[in-house]
């Protein structure tokens, strides 16, 4: 094999010996970036997502909701908060103008995320239809994911990258919720808990891990602490609230901060 | 609702799929027109990561399902040792949330949920 010829994308090498793998790896066809992609859903990311999966699937079981009913919003929806308020738009017999303003009021932070991903992965001939397409895969995992490792893949690839890893943790996850479905609903409470609680703490982690920008800590720092009180102020609105001013504070506290220190 | 027929599917692709699609089709066409090193897009990077942290803090401080009938203190003390070996370890994401977990675990089975 080349040297290079196995770099992985998902490790960091020595600088000098990355240009090199880089200057590489460059040549490489779309299709190895595409396949790099797919080995994601052995990451840990993908993993603890599916086990998130295997709650949503005992929670819509236990609920009542067809399995594939199940598997048909996993794949339309994607975004697993959003379908949860789904579900619970569709137990409690909501209209489904209500429905949908619920849903799509949880889901407004999926326009900043897309918005943030695709300046990091287009080039300039990447077409419009394609990031059309693509931005169905983009809920909260996948964002994290790509917003961590597509630095360590060539622009070229950037974009097959992220199809490769999306579209197959998706297409896993509607094969799983039907797989599982007939089994989870037996499980002891203390493993649902368990699996609930899987989702908050390695987004946590997740954000943690992968923010390249001072920017991210005080975002995330903010986005806490406003959630939890424009839950009690105005609980409608809580996320879209905290997302804006926090988001917002924490932008302009950050740039203060660096034109200050930098003068 | 009745889950018979049709209607549940035509209900998850109005109220669920073109819900959450429209703001992913817009975020694109935004994302289009930001330039990678704009002040800008700092901004869409601290609002988004705002939004998931609101999430975040619901899913901790406001669950559904068991853990509705858990109490705070043992949420947040998941969340505490979670943290804790998370940066005692030199921010190993997998031992962090191990942490987090089996804390969990271990007070759910204490208070016999």
């Amino acid at each position: 094999m080349k040297p290079g010829g196995k770099l992985p994308g998902f490790s960091v090498a020595a600088p000098e010996l990355r240009m090199n793998a880089e200057a590489e790896i460059e040549k490489r066809p779309v299709s190895h970036w595409f396949v790099l992609g797919m080995r994601g859903i052995f990451s840990v990311p993908a993993v603890i997502l599916m086990l998130s999966f295997v709650g949503f699937a005992a929670f819509t079981a236990e609920a009542g909701v067809p399995a594939a009913q199940v598997m048909f919003m996993t794949g339309a929806v994607w975004a697993l908060p959003a379908k949860v308020i789904l579900v619970g738009s569709m137990l409690s017999g909501a209209h489904l103008a209500t429905a949908f303003i619920a849903v799509t009021l949880s889901s407004v932070r999926l326009m900043p995320m897309v918005a943030s991903l695709v300046p990091e992965i287009r080039t300039s001939r990447t077409p419009t239809w394609l990031l059309l397409v693509l931005s169905h895969f983009v809920a909260i995992t996948a964002w994290v994911f790509a917003m961590e490792r597509v630095k360590d893949v060539p622009r070229e690839g950037r974009v097959a990258f992220f199809a490769g890893f999306g579209v197959t943790l998706t297409s896993a996850n509607i094969v799983l919720v039907g797989l599982v479905y007939g089994a989870v609903s037996e499980f002891p409470p203390i493993v649902s808990g368990c699996l609930f609680f899987l989702t908050p703490v390695y987004f946590l982690t997740s954000i943690w891990i992968s923010a390249r920008h001072r920017v991210i800590y005080w975002a995330l720092g903010m986005g806490l602490v406003l959630g939890a009180f424009f839950y009690q102020v105005a609980p409608e609105f809580d996320i879209l609230l905290a997302g804006i001013v926090g988001g917002t504070l924490a932008w302009a506290g950050e740039r203060h901060f660096r034109r200050g220190g930098a003068s | 609702m009745s889950f018979d027929g049709v209607w549940p599917y035509v209900f998850i692709a109005i109220a669920g799929w073109i819900a959450t699609d429209i703001w992913r089709w817009l975020g694109v066409i935004a994302g289009n027109r930001i330039d990678e090193s704009s002040e800008t897009l700092n901004w869409v990077r601290a609002v988004a990561t705002a939004l998931v942290a609101a999430v975040i803090v619901k899913l901790i401080l406001y669950p559904t399902g068991v853990l509705e009938a858990s109490p705070l203190w043992l949420r947040l003390g998941a969340i505490g040792a979670g943290i804790l070996v998370f940066f005692a370890s030199g921010q190993k994401q997998v031992l962090g949330i191990a942490a987090a977990i089996g804390f969990l675990a271990a007070g759910l089975s204490f208070i016999g949920i």
